[in-house]
């Protein structure tokens, strides 16, 4: 990681990206680094689309958006489209691949794995998706220490749901080594 | 008025600015009577009042007084008595300034029951702006901005206020000045949202376009006109046609606002402490 | 960073307004929902009562502005928060306690407009709204945070300045900082220097509401805490009984201005970064400044002699400072997120003694740093060729 790393989630709403940009940045915090996280509801709300960025760095951080991302995690394809352009070419791209097909060119790594799918096959829950790819993308990055993330994401789901979250997120970091790109 | 109610007044202040015949003064000294009747701790209760002739009237009451802006005494009798409850507050608004402008505040402090006294001084016609119609104004009446008269219907004010939830609604008139002081005391008495809706005389400009004569006059036309609720259940409608009502109209018990608000602190309260 | 990591914490923009106004003892919220401020209530409506305070969701805007006067002049520290639409509504009573100097906040989360506009996008469209929004001559305290953390501490020195100099402080914020998440390190609240309004002395054998100590800000006691007065919209003498006298009047409207105006050293804040030796200075406010900033490092990457200055508090505006700027640098460049509304204020700062450029954008995004820099390499460029 550069001394700041600058981190782009996107997808289709409801699908919880926004939730998991937050609690990746809550997670910098307990790493005891600076971050900013800003979610945008430009016209790509309209189409149903949701985008969150965050920023971690050593430094204080002047402009709190993205404008180059090192790691871009999409999970629809119009997201992809959209997004993909804007990657460092020494970046990462994420994509969730039950449901994006077409992957253009790029020189960015780029890592397949089904989020949708494991959360809904091994978990029950597609609705835990955002947090498999949350463990997945932080073990890929080095973003955030495991013991930070899972703090955070304690911290902010509905209680009740701890079990399920956590499984989900062990789930995702292991992914990352499973799917190597 | 050399008496006991006199320490209500700002003597001061006095003469006040209303024209000759207005009924406001009486109304104002029906208010400072109810006062005198309640026994008001004057470093204890606020008047809040509008904007129109009849807000003026805060302005000579010693009390703590706030004369706001048009419409919303209500909505600054609500900061304050939510503030802190243990004040009592008064809230003196026009006709127009209660049901037109401020008809919005009106009927949401009636929906929350806030304990606050309303005295709503109705005379029919915006006055100080020299004589445009009201929601109040009967159907029919001349206005500078009805110079064909009004198509429009008037509000029954204490039926509103009723229907928005008041607890207690009332009217008299100023003629009726002794009853109006019965009446605003024991809206005042009474825990909740308390509306009294006073009949007052603008014969300047009111009275003078719609021919119904002097000050004089237009306290006989109260007289004629009002009918006390006890003796209007031997009229018929075709007696009461024309007439209107005065008295205390409606009243019944509910949970008061502040109250309801001093419950909903121990509870959050509680449930902290649980987390 | 590492000491402070225990207190760090993650937090919303929105929230850190509602966790300052707390700290600065803000009993006292009424407000209507309006995005994206409406964190901001529903966060104090779960906060305030369990403090011992109140929460009210009023009617409407003009009553929600009503209600935090009534309950400031009865002796809590009030707020309300809205956005554009709602802050045009706000300005009937914001009059009011300017006239009657009643102490109170109004947090503005800005979005796009006019009239609806785009409800989720930022915008600092509301600046001149803040100063003028209410008519008739009157002076105006507002702030500009940030960051998220400087939501914070304004907020706290909104209701400072508030209660200092008995007038409404508007605290203008953005919906890009209002809803943005940053790490923040929260003052214990036992340090924060929190000021209370000045009360007249207990036994006068008359108070005059409205007669102004040495510094033009008069006493201040509370409905029903011993003096009985009357406060008025109305143009009132020093007793707070209306008069149309014309002495009086003109002794009133001054009072109100200078005691604002007279005390620029305690409310004015803006930051300097990089200005000693710079040539061309970007003067930005709110987020803006945050592309600024960054523009300006990109700036000195290559060489160009660029520095910020960042405006905090935006009114009254900093004349003094701004035009000593302009004195010192050929270029001033104002990038504001609207078409153009503070930098007819630079301008007038100037004095036409320097080349003023703005950048602006109604997009509903931030200015981009990048933007910012060109417009800076630009002029370095009409500067060589004039040369």
């Amino acid at each position: 990681m550069s001394q700041t790393s600058e981190i782009l989630l996107s997808g289709t709403g409801g699908q919880g990206l926004i939730l998991a940009g937050q609690i990746l940045a809550e997670a910098v915090v307990r790493d005891g680094k600076n971050t900013v996280q800003t979610q945008s509801y430009g016209p790509e709300a309209r189409g149903g689309a949701s985008k969150t960025e965050i920023i971690i760095s050593d430094d204080e951080i002047d402009y709190p958006k993205v404008t180059r991302p090192d790691v871009l995690l999409v999970m629809s394809q119009e997201a992809l489209n959209r997004f993909a352009g804007l990657l460092d070419e020494n970046g990462i791209l994420i994509v969730d691949s039950t449901y994006i097909r077409e992957i253009p060119a790029i020189k960015a790594k780029v890592y397949k794995i089904p989020y949708s799918k494991i959360a809904k096959e091994t978990l029950g829950k597609e609705m835990v998706a955002n947090i498999v790819a949350l463990g997945s993308l932080s073990a890929i990055s080095g973003a955030v220490t495991k013991e930070s993330l899972l703090l955070a994401l304690m911290s902010r789901i509905p209680r009740g749901t701890e079990a399920l979250n956590q499984k989900a997120l062990e789930i995702g970091w292991k992914s990352a080594s499973q799917f190597a790109a | 008025m050399q008496n006991s109610a006199e320490k209500y007044l700002r003597t001061e202040k006095l003469p006040h600015i209303w024209c000759p015949g207005c009924g406001n003064g009486i109304v104002l000294g029906a208010m400072v009577r109810a006062f005198e009747k309640l026994g008001c701790d004057q470093d204890n209760t606020v008047i809040v009042s509008g904007i129109g002739c009849s807000s003026r009237a805060a302005g000579y009451m010693d009390f703590n007084t706030l004369h706001t802006t048009h419409g919303r005494a209500l909505a600054f009798a609500t900061g304050i008595k939510l503030a802190r409850p243990e004040i009592t507050v008064f809230v003196i608004m026009g006709d127009g300034d209660s049901s037109s402008i401020g008809g919005n505040h009106l009927i949401h402090a009636a929906r929350r029951n806030i304990d606050l006294t309303a005295v709503i001084f109705n005379n029919s016609i915006y006055g100080m702006t020299g004589g445009q119609y009201s929601p109040l104004t009967p159907t029919g009446s001349r206005a500078t901005t009805a110079p064909y008269s009004t198509i429009e219907r008037p509000f029954d004010l204490p039926d509103l206020a009723r229907a928005a939830g008041a607890t207690y609604v009332a009217r008299s008139t100023s003629y009726h000045a002794a009853m109006l002081t019965k009446l605003i005391t024991a809206g005042a008495t009474h825990k909740g949202f308390s509306l009294i809706e006073a009949i007052t005389a603008c014969p300047v400009s009111f009275g003078r376009r719609n021919k119904m004569g002097d000050g004089y006059d237009m306290l006989m036309w109260q007289k004629e006109h009002a009918v006390p609720v006890e003796k209007a259940k031997d009229k018929t409608p075709e007696e009461m046609r024309g007439k209107f009502l005065i008295g205390e109209l409606y009243k019944t018990e509910a949970p008061e606002y502040t109250d309801l608000y001093n419950q909903l602190i121990r509870k959050s309260q509680m449930i902290s402490r649980e987390e | 960073m590492a000491e402070t990591a225990a207190l760090a914490r993650l937090m919303q923009g929105n929230e850190a307004i509602a966790e300052g106004a707390l700290a600065a003892g803000a009993r006292f919220f009424a407000g209507y929902p309006i995005t994206p401020s409406t964190e901001i209530a529903e966060i104090l409506a779960k906060k305030l009562p369990v403090l011992g305070g109140k929460f009210i969701q009023m009617e409407d805007e003009i009553s929600s502005m009503a209600a935090v006067i009534g309950a400031s002049l009865a002796g809590l520290k009030s707020l309300t928060a809205t956005s554009g639409p709602g802050f045009s509504l706000k300005q009937e009573n914001l009059g009011f306690a300017i006239m009657t100097e009643i102490p109170c906040v109004v947090v503005n989360v800005q979005r796009c407009g006019p009239s609806t506009g785009i409800p989720t996008a930022t915008a600092q469209g509301d600046v001149m709204q803040a100063r003028w929004g209410t008519h008739g001559d009157h002076p105006v305290i507002a702030l500009t945070p940030a960051s998220v953390q400087e939501s914070y501490t304004l907020t706290v020195q909104a209701f400072n300045l508030s209660e200092r100099f008995r007038t409404p402080v508007i605290l203008l914020s953005e919906e890009v900082i209002g809803h943005c998440r940053e790490r923040v390190v929260l003052p214990d609240i036992s340090e924060l220097k929190i000021i209370d309004r000045k009360k007249p002395p207990a036994g006068l054998a008359r108070y005059n509401p409205y007669e102004p100590g040495a510094d033009g800000v008069p006493p201040m006691a509370n409905f029903c805490d011993g003096y009985r007065y009357h406060v008025t919209g109305l143009t009132h003498d020093e007793s707070g009984g209306p008069t149309t006298d014309a002495e009086k009047a003109e002794r009133l409207i001054k009072r109100l201005n200078n005691k604002v105006m007279d005390h620029l050293d305690e409310i004015t804040m803006t930051e300097s970064w990089m200005t000693e030796d710079a040539e061309i200075i970007v003067i930005a406010y709110g987020a803006t400044s945050r592309s600024a900033k960054r523009a300006v490092k990109m700036a000195r990457e290559v060489g160009i002699k660029a520095g910020l200055f960042r405006l905090i508090t935006i009114w009254p505006f900093p004349v003094k400072e701004v035009t000593a700027l302009c004195r010192q640098a050929h270029t001033i460049i104002f990038p504001e997120l609207n078409l153009g509304q503070l930098i007819g204020e630079v301008e007038r700062a100037a004095r036409n003694e320097t080349n003023v450029v703005g950048v602006n954008r109604v997009t509903g995004e931030m200015i981009t740093p990048d933007e910012i820099l060109n417009k800076i390499k630009s002029q370095v460029k009409v500067e060589q060729h004039a040369e």
